[in-house]
This record gives C-alpha cells, sequence and structure tokens, in this order.
C-alpha cells in the first residue's frame, strides 16, 4: 500500500499534515513541545493575540459539562510586540509551521495587528478571530453581524492581503453562517475556519448564580462537533472552492475524517489536547490509518467527499 | 513566566492499593522510575471514567508522597476525597485497574538549605503531600513543626507514619470533634515567635492560605503555599487556572497555577483579587 499524500493547503500555504492545534488550546505551544515535537504536526494555531496584553476575565474561568466544558478566558495574552519578539522566534526554532490567531476590539485593531505581522518572517497564515465569545459586549462579537465581520476581513486584506493567506474563524452562534461566510470571502478571506466555541452558562447549585466568572463561556469538546460538522458541510455546498479549517470536539481521527468528508481542508484539536497532551498525535495517525483503509490516495480527493452526488458505489 | 514540568511524562499506570483512610481514599500507583522526578509539592493530572466517559478532563490531585517499594517499584501515593464524579471514579478503581495519568507537574516546595525551623499548616487532606514534604526538610536537618485543621474530625488526615517526621503535630477542629476546637490559624502568630519560625509551608483551602498570607505579611517568615484552583488541562494550556499575582514592579500578572503554581510565594498573591476581574480593580 502506498503511503497516502497528507498534505493539505490554504491558498499558497503548505502544510505537511491536516491536524493542527486550535487557538486557545495550545498557548503558543511550548507546553504541548514536552509531548511531542511540533514540527511533526501540520501546524500550530497560536492563542489569539490583542495588540495589548490582556490580564482576562476573572476565576473560575472554566466548568466542565457533559462530553464538553466551558471556557471563560477572555482573551488573555501578552500582547503582540511581547508575542512576536519571543513566541515567533521560539516556533521557527521548532521548525513548526505557524498560524498567528489575531483579535481586535476594533476594526482598526486587526489592522495594526495585521500591519505588524507583516513583516514578521516564519508564519504561513493568519486567522482572524472575529467570533471569541467571551467579550463583555456580545455586539462585539463580529462574526454575528454580517457587515462588521465584511469590514474586519476589508481592513486586514488591505493591509496583508495576497502575502499571507486569510482565515476568518466564524461563530455558530449565528441564524446563517453561509450569509456570515459568502461574506468574508467577497471582502477577501483565502479560507473560513469553522468553528468557534457556542455561548452557553452553567448555574452553580451551591452559590445558586452562574458558576464562571463572565457568567457566560464558550463551550467546546464533543458536545459541540455535531454542531462544527453541520457548519462545515453548509459552507463547503455554499463555497465549495475555499479551503476550511474545521474544529469543535475532534477526539480522534474518525472525528477529524468526518471534518474532512463535510468539506474541511484541515483540522485543528483544542479541547482533546486539554484531556490528553498527545491527543493530536494520535489523531493524526488514526486519520492517516482511516484514510488509507478507504482507499484515498490523497486527503485531497477526501475533503467535501459527503457532497458527491454521484450515487455510484464501488 | 515559568514553564512545564520538565519532567512530565504522560503513562499508563497500574494501581496497587486503595484503602480507606478517615473519610478519603489513600491511593498507591505503580509509576517505576518517575517517582525519582517527583517532588513535594508537585501534582498529577489523571484521566478518569474509563475511554467513552463524558468527563473529558483530568483531574489533578496532589502528590502526597513517592516511595520505592521491593514488590511494586516506584509508587506514588495520593490521598483522594470521594467529592465530585470524577474522584469518586478514581476512589472506586480497585487494585490492579491501569489508569492515564500525566506527572509530575507544576512547581515544588522550596527546601531551605539552611537547617532552619519551619511550620507545616495544612487544611483537610491538603495535609496530605505535607508529610512526604517534612521527610525532605527532617532530612535536611530543619526543624518541622506541624499544625492540621478541619471542619471536624473525619475530615483531618494524619497518618500514623507521618508523624515520626514531624517534631510536634497539633490538630484543630472547628466543631471541635478531635484536637482544640477552633480554626487551625489561631496560633500560627504565637508560634511565629515562640518558635522563630523561619519558613511557613502551607496546603489547604484558599481561606486558609489567604489568612496565613496575612498573618505573615508584617513578619520575617517565607510563606510557601501550595494554592488549588479549578484547572481543565494541568499542563499550561487552557489559562483557565489563572491566579493574580503582584510582579516585582506592582503590576499584575494572572499566572497559571498548574505551571507557575501550584507552590507560590503567599505574598505575591492578591488573595484579595482572587476570583474578581483585576481589569476593572487594578
Amino acid at each position: 500500500m502506498t503511503a497516502v499524500d497528507f498534505s493539505t493547503t490554504f491558498s499558497n500555504a503548505w502544510f505537511p499534515t491536516p491536524v493542527f492545534t486550535a487557538s486557545g488550546c495550545a498557548s503558543s505551544g511550548k507546553e504541548l513541545a514536552q509531548f511531542f515535537p511540533l514540527k511533526d504536526i501540520g501546524a500550530v494555531v497560536t492563542k489569539s493575540i490583542m495588540n495589548k496584553a490582556r490580564l482576562g476575565r476573572a476565576t473560575p474561568r472554566m466548568a466542565e459539562t457533559p462530553s464538553g466544558m466551558l471556557n471563560s478566558i477572555g482573551l488573555q495574552g501578552p500582547g503582540i510586540d511581547t508575542f512576536i519578539e519571543k513566541d515567533i522566534p521560539w516556533l521557527v526554532e521548532q521548525k513548526a509551521r505557524i498560524i498567528v490567531s489575531i483579535a481586535g476590539e476594533t476594526i482598526e485593531e486587526y489592522s495594526t495587528l495585521a500591519r505588524k505581522l507583516r513583516s514578521v518572517s516564519g508564519i504561513s497564515a493568519i486567522e482572524v478571530n472575529i467570533s471569541c465569545p467571551n467579550v463583555e459586549n456580545r455586539g462585539l462579537v463580529f462574526a454575528c453581524d454580517p457587515e462588521a465581520s465584511r469590514k474586519v476581513i476589508d481592513g486586514v486584506r488591505r493591509t496583508i492581503g495576497g502575502e499571507l493567506p486569510i482565515i476568518a474563524k466564524l461563530s455558530p452562534d449565528v441564524t446563517d453562517i453561509v450569509t456570515i461566510a459568502k461574506g468574508v470571502v467577497d471582502a477577501g478571506a483565502d479560507g473560513i475556519a469553522l468553528i468557534n466555541t457556542v455561548l452557553g452558562m452553567v448555574i452553580n447549585l451551591s452559590t445558586m448564580r452562574p458558576h464562571l466568572g463572565g457568567k457566560t463561556g464558550g463551550l467546546s469538546g464533543p458536545a459541540i462537533r455535531p454542531i462544527a460538522v453541520r457548519a462545515i458541510y453548509q459552507v463547503h455546498a455554499a463555497i465549495p472552492n475555499i479551503p476550511i479549517l474545521g474544529m469543535g470536539g475532534v477526539t480522534s481521527g474518525r472525528d477529524a475524517f468526518e471534518m474532512i468528508l463535510a468539506g474541511a481542508s484541515a483540522v485543528s484539536v483544542g479541547t482533546a489536547s486539554f484531556g490528553n497532551p498527545m491527543a493530536i498525535p494520535h489523531i493524526q495517525e488514526e486519520l492517516k490509518s482511516l484514510l488509507e483503509e478507504k482507499g484515498f490516495k490523497q486527503i485531497k480527493d477526501a475533503i467535501g467527499y459527503a457532497h458527491r452526488t454521484d450515487e455510484h458505489h464501488e | 513566566m515559568a514553564t512545564i514540568n520538565r519532567s512530565a511524562a504522560q503513562l499508563r499506570a497500574t494501581i496497587v492499593g486503595n484503602k480507606l483512610v478517615g473519610q478519603y481514599h489513600q491511593i498507591l500507583i505503580s509509576v517505576g522510575d518517575l517517582v525519582d522526578k517527583c517532588k513535594p509539592g508537585n501534582f498529577v493530572a489523571i484521566s478518569v471514567g474509563g475511554d467513552s466517559s463524558k468527563m473529558i478532563l483530568r483531574r489533578a490531585f496532589a502528590i502526597s508522597r513517592v516511595t520505592h517499594s521491593n514488590s511494586f517499584g516506584g509508587t506514588m501515593e495520593l490521598i483522594v476525597a470521594p467529592h465530585g464524579q470524577g474522584s469518586k471514579w478514581l476512589c472506586a478503581q480497585p487494585e490492579g485497574a491501569v489508569i492515564d495519568l500525566v506527572a509530575p507537574l507544576g512547581s515544588a516546595f522550596g527546601i531551605p538549605t539552611e537547617p532552619v525551623q519551619v511550620l507545616l499548616v495544612g487544611g483537610g487532606y491538603g495535609s496530605a503531600p505535607l508529610f512526604g514534604l517534612a521527610e525532605v526538610l527532617k532530612d535536611r536537618g530543619c526543624k518541622v513543626d506541624m499544625l492540621l485543621g478541619a471542619s471536624t474530625a473525619g475530615k483531618i488526615y494524619a497518618p500514623m507514619e507521618g508523624k515520626r517526621s514531624v517534631n510536634s503535630l497539633r490538630i484543630y477542629t472547628e466543631d471541635g470533634s478531635m484536637g482544640i476546637a477552633g480554626k487551625v490559624t489561631d496560633p500560627i502568630p504565637e508560634l511565629i515567635s515562640d518558635l522563630d519560625v523561619a519558613v511557613i509551608y502551607s496546603c489547604g483551602p484558599m481561606g486558609m492560605l489567604a489568612a496565613i498570607s496575612a498573618i505573615t505579611a508584617d513578619k520575617d517568615v517565607v510563606h510557601q503555599c501550595a494554592v488549588e484552583e479549578s484547572m481543565a488541562c494541568g499542563i499550561g494550556i487552557c489559562m483557565t487556572c489563572v491566579l493574580p499575582v503582584r510582579n516585582e514592579d506592582n503590576s499584575i500578572s494572572m499566572l497559571r497555577s498548574c505551571i507557575d503554581g501550584p507552590v507560590m510565594d503567599g505574598s505575591n498573591v492578591m488573595w484579595d483579587l482572587v476570583g474578581k476581574n483585576p481589569t476593572v480593580t487594578q
């Protein structure tokens, strides 16, 4: 049996495998590097970085839920300047492919972040996180508003368009995700990341108040996987030529394969790494075996395979 | 900012002992040579519920002590209170069960270079890692006195063999059902001056750690405390277990208790900001 061609692309960015970390679930890679070499996985998607250092939300910041968890971090981070100075060179040294996730409070902040990243070498792509649920004002979740989403992506495109692929990360908490996806692609996104966490809440029965310091949090883990598969399927059906970075509860090779069949060109693994630091290499191996087992010679043939209209069975 | 414990490794390990001690389970796990990397204060993160579990996150437990035994090689001991679903599952595991663990994690208690007077203060099963620590301190020549407290007698964890490594042990219960009626923090100010305490080591509920920090604030006593904040990963990637800590320039950092802790300098933790939004109160 010949080996499966495991490589995948997002616009002009090439990745040797289709399994990445998920933004916000791997910090900047240093901790997971204790368990496996970062160069062995597709890419490290770094935790969304803002222009200035940020302390984030009050504790408690997490609550485990059935087959999932809520988090309420609030984009804690060192700020873009420190990140560029310390984290990027370290990742480059590890020979990791790097996708930098950026988050802003304003449309201008995203452009500023893109400008600062423009001259940094070693980056494969930019993930524009317009869908973090843990912000004080829901009106600031750009991905819930088609017009705001377009404006953010348009600003980033004007700054770095054509140089680095732009991947827009969307929220599932919208009425019609296809409209939002089409809008950001029109504005210049080269790829779509689906999905960010789903807004949720847990009430603490001792205090009889919301358990999380930030009251609401983002639900992740296997509990949300069918929502992610649905969103990937819908967006791939509407805009099949745009690569999708699929994520949401991927815990096994089977889950990664499911997202690829739905239309993902690559998958990010997030919460699974919390439960198992070796989750990403394991998922990668399982996915490879599955692709071989199903007779796919290259990953590209499996992307969106669930959409085929041909009913012919071999 | 600190980095992940360089010795941290993931392994499947066999439970070789599980017995009830008061309200707690004393669980022994065979971990081989990993014991040589474990220091007092370090913790272990254990998968719970089996492969098809709806509990997706590991549970963190302080390593109470490590030993070399003839029959099982290197073993790690945990003292577990069967409170939640995850800890109940672990306590229900029989001898011979294989579990998935990551250890050693987090920072360790600093050991004085000089043989000084130390005071160990434990709340509830927080006393567990203090007995292993006491042995190390005693080997260093330190004089070790210990205070243990809990709400009631059943929640005191004080094994017979542990008492050998301490000079004195005083027990406090809030309901007076064992030892002296009162809080474990009550005698600390007097003991600091009477014994000339150089270092206090503490492990227990956050309220107790905060109270000890308040006592030592105006005294020339180092307070090393093992904090406990709910965490999802234990390895520094989820950013949920953070605590507000004062930097040298008086700015605040939200440090991860799994990596920068669990052992922290109590005088740097901003206890009154725990659970509050530091961006607002700064």
